[in-house]
Order: structure tokens, then sequence, then C-alpha cells
């Protein structure tokens, strides 16, 4: 028994065994006092959302949910940058008191008139869940003042994680969708969902399809607009990738408008072809059949021969991930794969059972396998495997620095595309830069290696 | 428009807050515990809170920053958050270890009405009383008034109220130095001086290696470093407490509490940036130990006032927009009107209501009218109040630089948060050799402006 972990959680962290599938534990609220990575219900809605770059995010709260997300994803936009402000009502004592819906209103009349956002956002926080501020009724209110719809998001920070976070995101696009004009939208057209255009990452993909001779109809959310959502009910498919973020929507979508879905992953090489065939098979053309195989077959001609290289440098290196949400986590096991290198521990925040079961599917024997894991264990998961490179979040990065392992952010703010082809050689290259580089010789931990070795 | 931007301590004009320049009182609360040996900050609150402020804090210092958290679910929030405290506090002390937990609370656990002393005595009385359990101390720190200044003064406050004890064996007397939220860097500078005045000197809190720690081989369950429990005891028989800050108000100030509760004299000074505050720094410590000031940071005073000398006409005039925690602008304002440097707008998110007398007292007679001094403003309205005011240089947190890039300006970086460059943790700022540094970046940035900009490109000053 490992000693970092707490006496609750020992169903949540499992090793994988050859043969038989264990099952983890998930899906459980976190145990206090165990310093889970996870975050709130608002941060789930406030991720999701926040690219949607012409349409006003207002936090209807105190200064802090408002400050801590500034800024804080790196959701490129073309056109508009709205989305990179940050909006607080800023609640203080006489307003938890009176009740804040006045100075919401008032907020939103001011920053309505101020930017004249395509749609505002009003984000729900776990004190205005308390004081019982009546958002529908502001936001009603606020639309019939302005004419910009204004759109309640029910994330009370405590109610639920950040899964119920993703539903209540959804909940709100859902009520801008069906409201635009669909006449000029071809058939064969998808709307994109679950990709936020972290380093341009959407661009890249939408180039993708439009080279199959796909249109696009609505980035959801990445490079996000309001008008885009409100027609997307016109598409003949939603692609959604991620664990779930924007599933929801889609199955709203495919209940209401009879949409159909397909989920895919663009991270690797792999699950990046297979995102084009699976939209090129969807539409039964073989033209479009033809024009996938040359992208893919185009695209990796110009990757493979540099990933080679990388991969002689990576081979037989140790790796653990620790992610938001499992789905990306298979992705990543099977990139590591691909670049020679050994997955020895994958855990994420929100996985569920059935995705850590496919986990125990994908890696080696003896691949710890944990849900909503802590800086403490996660420590001792390094430790204990040797790690070579370690990839999660900001909030995991000091824990693998600290120790003199090897790191690749791949978190919601980071400067690097990762996704599509081009993404998976960045991302070949930015774990290359991080275990190749010189200054791991200097740490405490490989000094101590080497002394046991001597002895 | 109508605007009142020459009404100073009123507060912003608006309703909304955008891009606001400053953070929640609990963050503040969990940066103070961590400066305490062996301590746990917690939040008694929703999961988020706890997330949300590690993550903001980790990308300054790039150190763990490990928050404990109550995490609380909607049933909680219905009936109570008691239980989950409880667990939470067994959690933490079966795993950490800790000789301390800080548990502070939130806007959630404020305004369902969690009784944290009742919550807490109970808990108290349900554990072992063997001494092996963590002392708790409890602060309360809705995120709904003040800002994160606030809840680091109560933090202290919190802790030296519950820990200082005058029954404890009286040791040889010690001054208690509470430095306020400066950088692990000032804080082992404070160390240094104190060495050197051969004083028995108390800082808390102590980020210098919490908060700025080596590469291990171990990881550590709580970092080491921080203020000793046993120390934070003895302040009570301190010869006297040196405060830093000029605007922090009475109930808040752990100083004022150690002098009312133990008859310990507290020197309130500004935080001791520039020469004036750094020589009333150092005159206060002569008085109090009755030794003069050693050699070495004469010679430190000596080498910075020959530097002004140096790189005095480069910045002459330049004018300045200054921003931040209010106790670092007042100290910094003062620096500027120091070395011919012209502070056009000094703003903060926080609103103690004292800032323009503060900063009119600490600039003596060196501030122009003109000067804009706002408190309780966010970044939309600075943005706004500089259009006019044509400044050349920016002096804050990094929070400012989409405002320097709009005004293609260089900012020079001070305080926290410092989440676009490396090392914000180790920024000296205080004392004369922190002056000399915050000296030489202000006038380089000044000439790499000048040079950049400049069709020859200059080979010398």
């Amino acid at each position: 028994m490992n000693s970092a972990i707490l006496e609750e959680r020992q169903e949540q962290v499992i090793r994988k065994a050859e043969g038989t599938a264990v099952k983890v534990s998930c899906d459980k609220d976190s145990a206090a006092g165990a310093i889970s990575q996870r975050a709130c219900v608002f941060c789930g809605s406030r991720v999701v959302l926040y690219p949607i770059a012409d349409a006003l995010h207002l936090v209807h709260g105190p200064i802090g949910c408002a400050v801590y997300t500034w800024d804080i994803r790196g959701a490129l936009s073309s056109g508009p940058e709205l989305h990179r402000l940050s909006f607080s009502t800023d609640i203080q004592e006489k307003d938890v008191i009176f009740g804040g819906e006045t100075k919401l209103y008032n907020a939103l009349i001011e920053l309505i008139e101020r930017h004249k956002p395509k749609a505002a956002f009003v984000y729900s926080t776990c004190i205005v869940g308390i004081i019982g501020d009546d958002l529908e009724a502001v936001c009603k209110k606020v639309t019939e003042a302005t004419g910009v719809t204004a759109i309640p998001v029910q994330s009370e920070g405590f109610k639920g994680n950040k899964r119920a976070g993703y539903t209540a995101a959804c909940n709100a696009m859902f009520r801008l969708v069906g409201s635009g004009d669909t006449a000029d939208i071809p058939v064969k057209s998808i709307n994109i969902l679950g990709d936020f255009n972290l380093a341009g990452e959407i661009w890249m993909i939408r180039e993708l399809y439009e080279k199959i001779g796909i249109t696009v109809v609505a980035n959801i959310t990445g490079d996000g607009r309001v008008d885009d959502i409100r027609r997307c009910h016109g598409a003949s498919l939603n692609v959604v990738q991620c664990s779930g973020a924007t599933m929801h929507l889609a199955n709203m979508m495919k209940k209401e408008y009879g949409i159909p879905s397909i989920r895919v992953s663009y991270f690797g090489i792999e699950d990046m072809a297979d995102s084009i065939y699976a939209v090129a098979d969807f539409f039964q053309d073989k033209e479009m059949k033809r024009k996938a195989r040359e992208v893919v077959r185009q695209e990796l001609s110009e990757i493979y021969p540099r990933l080679q290289e990388y991969k002689r440098a990576l081979q037989g290196k140790k790796a653990a991930i620790y992610v938001g949400g499992a789905f990306k986590a298979f992705s990543l096991v099977k990139a590591f794969r691909l670049l020679g290198m050994n997955v020895v521990m994958v855990g994420s925040q929100t996985g569920t059972e059935s995705e850590y079961r496919e986990l125990q599917e994908i890696t080696d024997e003896g691949t710890i396998i944990a849900d909503d894991s802590n800086p403490l264990e996660l420590s001792s998961f390094l430790k204990e495997k040797d790690v070579d490179i370690f990839v999660g979040g900001v909030k995991e990065r000091p824990i693998a620095y600290k120790l003199g392992v090897a790191f690749c952010d791949h978190n919601h703010e980071r400067k690097e595309a990762l996704a599509g082809f081009k993404g998976m050689l960045n991302f070949a290259r930015e774990v290359y830069s991080s275990v190749l580089s010189p200054v791991w010789q200097f740490m405490p931990r490989k000094y101590k290696n080497q002394e046991s070795r001597n002895d | 428009m109508t605007k009142h931007i020459k009404t100073p301590g009123k507060g912003s004009n608006y309703i909304s807050t955008t891009n606001a320049c400053k953070l929640c009182k609990p963050m503040g609360a969990t940066l103070a515990f961590r400066g305490i040996e062996g301590a746990m900050p917690f939040l008694h609150g929703s999961q988020g809170c706890a997330t949300y402020m590690r993550r903001y804090i980790i990308s300054h210092f790039n150190e763990p920053m490990d928050i404990a958290s109550s995490s609380l679910g909607e049933k909680n929030a219905i009936f109570g958050g008691g239980p989950n405290l409880k667990e939470g506090l067994k959690n933490v002390t079966a795993k950490f270890y800790p000789q301390l937990i800080g548990i502070a609370t939130t806007c959630l656990t404020e305004t369902i009405g969690d009784d944290l002393p009742m919550i807490l005595h109970e808990y108290k009385s349900s554990t072992a009383d063997d001494g092996s359990q963590p002392l708790l101390v409890p602060v309360s720190t809705p995120s709904y008034s003040g800002t994160h200044m606030e809840g680091f003064h109560a933090a202290v406050r919190a802790v030296i109220n519950a820990l200082a004890d005058k029954t404890t064996d009286i040791k040889a007397g010690g001054i208690n130095i509470l430095p306020g939220f400066v950088s692990p860097a000032d804080i082992r500078h404070l160390k240094e001086i104190a060495l050197d005045c051969t004083i028995k000197a108390t800082i808390l809190p102590d980020i210098s290696e919490t908060l700025d720690g080596p590469a291990l081989a171990e990881s550590e369950l709580i970092p080491h470093g921080g203020t000793p429990i046993a120390d934070i005891k003895e302040m009570a028989h301190a010869t006297a407490t040196l405060e830093f800050g000029s605007t922090i108000a009475d109930e808040l100030s752990g100083g004022v509490l150690l002098s009312e509760k133990f008859s310990v004299p507290c020197h309130k000074l500004p935080v001791p940036i520039g020469i004036s505050a750094s020589d009333q720094f150092f005159s206060t410590i002569t008085t109090l130990t009755k030794s003069p000031t050693p050699a070495k940071y004469l010679e430190e005073r000596g080498r910075l006032i020959d530097s002004l000398a140096d790189g005095h006409k480069y910045i002459f005039g330049k004018k300045a927009v200054v921003y931040g925690e209010e106790d670092l602008v007042v100290a910094l304002t003062a620096f500027l009107t120091e070395i011919g440097i012209k502070p056009v707008l000094c703003a903060s998110g926080g609103k103690s209501g004292k800032l323009k007398t503060a900063i009119q007292t600490a600039c003596k007679n060196a501030l122009d009218e003109e000067t804009e001094i706002h408190e309780g403003t966010d970044f939309y309205e600075m943005a706004e109040l500089v259009a006019g005011l044509s400044p050349d240089l920016l002096i804050g947190h990094s929070k400012g630089y989409q405002l320097a890039r709009k005004l293609q300006i260089p900012i020079i970086r001070v305080g926290f948060p410092i989440h676009d460059r490396l090392g914000g943790q180790r920024i000296l700022h205080i004392g004369y050799r922190g002056a000399q540094n915050l000296f030489d970046t202000l006038v380089n940035a000044v000439l790499t402006k000048k040079q950049d900009d400049s069709p020859v490109g200059y080979s010398y000053m």
C-alpha cells in the first residue's frame, strides 16, 4: 500500500495487471483535505465558453472568480478579443445582504453599451447560488432593454465538479442554437465541437477538413462566434472532441434537430488521421475519401522523417500523464508510444469508469492508473517509476520540476499547438527539449541515483 | 462622458469591474500561512477556490503550493460545511503531519453561516489530546470584502493572536518584523540584515524558503522553512515590532495587536523601498539595538547614492504609472519621487481609504499636485486615466502588461503576480540593495527603449 494514498482513495488508484481489468472507482466527490487538482463547476463552464470571442463574459460574484480566469487560456481569436478581458460584478458585502440583482443589471447594461457584444454570458458563482439572485430574470430584462441576448450560466461552484460546469455551459450555448439563418449551409458541413483553438489548433484542423471539401459552420468554441453558434443546427454532423466538455451540446442537438455526432481526437497521428477519415466516411463520398487519404499522406510525409529523429533520442524513456479529462490521456498514451516511449502512469481529474477500463486496455502491465489524484500521490508515482517526463497542466509542473523531472505543458494556456499533424511534431519537440536538456544532470535526484549505483 | 477622475479615494466610477487590480481575500491568507513552519493552508469552501489560487500562486513562484480544501458540495452548502471541514482536517493531519493548519473561510462558508470556532471546538474535543494534533488557526476571509492584502494581514494577526503567549519561558527579547507581502528575496535580505545587526528577529511570515526552495531528491510533505511556531509564541516577549505598511487598518494589524495585548511597542514603517524609507528602517533598528548600522549597509547605501548620480539624467522627468497593492504603491511612489521620476498615476484595486494620505506623507512635499491617486480602481479605468497622461513607464505586477503593450512603453515588473517572466520570487525590492536593483532596472528600461527606438542604435549611454 502506497502511504501517500488516503484510505478513502485506495480504490481510485490501480495498477494495470495483464488479463484482468480492475474497476477504478471514480466520479466521486473529492475527498476533503486531499488537495485535489480539480476545480469547480464555474471553472468547467468558464473554460468551455471562454473562447467565444465576440461574447461578453460577465462573472457575477466576488472578484476572485473573475480575476483568476483573466486571459487564462491560450484560446486565440482571428477577430474580436472580448474574451480576453475579465468582467466582474465584484460582489460586496452589501450585495450579499441586499441581493446583487440590481448591480448585475446595471453592470450588464454598462458593459453591453460599452462593448456592443453579440451576446452576454452571465456566470453564476457559489455566493450567487446562496443569496439566490435570479439570473434568469435579470438576463431577460437586459435582453429586452438592449436587444443583446443575455444568457445565464448556472455555474455555482459548489454544485458538482468541472463536468457539471460543462453541462451548464452547453445548456447556455444551446439557447443560441436555432436562432440563426441556415439557408446557405451546404450538405457537406460540420461543426467542430470541443476544440478551443489553443495556440491556433482549430485553424489547422479546419484547414484539414476544408481540404477534403467540408464546410465548417461553427467552431465550438475555439475562435468561436455567437452568430455561428446560432446557425450551427444547419450542419449535417457534429464532430466532437474531448472527454465530454461539449458532448452534452451534441446530444441536445441530436434530440432537437436530429444532427448525428461522432467522437474524435486531434492529438497524435493516428487519432488525427482517424478524425479526417471518420468525417469522410460519414458523408460516404468517394472523392472526399480520396482527398482524405491524400491529405493524410501529404501531412505525414512532411512530419514523419523528423518524428523518427525524435524517436531515436526518446526511445525507452518513461512518461507519466495527468490531465483533466481521460479522453486526452488515450491520445497521449498513443503519442508517447509512437515516440518509442513507455507510459508508466496515467491519470485524470474527471475520468469515467469506462474510460479507465479503456486506459487499462491500452497501457502496459504495471502502469499506475489514478483518478482525481493529488500532489502527494503524483510525487510518489514519479519517484516510484523513475519517470523521465511528466505531462500535465500548470499545477502539475512544479511537482515534476521540484524533483528534477522533465515536463511537457499540455494545459489551457499553452503556446505551442499540440493538436493535428504539425501538433504531433511540436509535441515531440516539446518532449525532446525537456527530456534531453542537460540541466537534469545537476538535479539532486540524479546525484542520488548515481551515488547509489556507485555504492 | 461625465467622469469624476479628480476625486481620488472615491473608488471607481463604474458599476462593473474590468481586469481587476486586486485579488480575493482568502488568497492572501493562504500566502501568509505558507510562511509559517510546518503549516498547511486550508480553505473552507468549494474545491475551485483552492485550485484557482494554487494555480495563480504557482504561476508566479514556480513552486509547489498545496492548499487543502473542505471541498464543499451542494449538500454541505445546505446542511453546513462542518462535517467536511472536520474530515478535511483529519485527512490533512494524517497525510501531511502539519504543525499548524491555517483555515481561511470563503464567501460560500461565510454566507451559509458556518460557525468556525464551534466546529473547531467540536473537532478538537473529538481528537486525541496527546500533543500529536496540529494547532488550528481560523481566520475569517469573506471574498466579498477587501482584497488579498486584507486577507494576508488578517491571517498574520490571527496567527499571532492564537499563538503569541506571555506565559512561555522568557527569553532574551527579540524584535518582531511583520514585513507584509514581500518577495522571498526580500525576506532573505531582511534575515541577512537581522543577522548582521545581531538582532534576534522573528519575521512573520517567512516565505523565503517555502516559496523559493531548492530542487530536491525527495519531495517534502510541507516545504521546509517558514517562521518557527516557537518563535511566534515568543513574539509576546519582543522588545519591539516593526510593521511594514502605511495603509493597514488597526484591526488587521499584528503590530497593534502585540502592542495592545502584550505592550510590545509597534513601529509602523513604510515598506522600506528607496532611500528615505530604507534610512528610516535602518535608523529604527539602530535605535532599538543601540548599535550603529553595519558598515556593509552604509557601503551599499554609498554605492546606491553614487549610482543615482550616474543615472539620474536618463530618467529625470519621466512619467510613471504605479499600480498594485496599496502599500507597495505608496513605497514605490516615494522612491520614484526621490530619483526624479514623476508619478502621474498611482492606482490600486485596494480601498483602504488611506492611499492618498499615505502617499502624500511618504513623498513629503515631492509629489506633484496633479498626480492622480486612485483607490478601488481597475485596469479599464487606469487605461482611461492614462490616455491624457502620456506616461513613459509602467511599474507594477505583470497584469499591467496589456496596458504597457497598448501604450508601447516599458513595464518594470515588481511585486505579485509576475506570470509572464521567470524569477518573480527573486526580485529584491527592499533596503539599499533593493533600491539599487530597482534603480538599475528603471534606468536600463528607459535606455533600452531609447536605444531600440533610435534609428542610430548608439553603443554608449
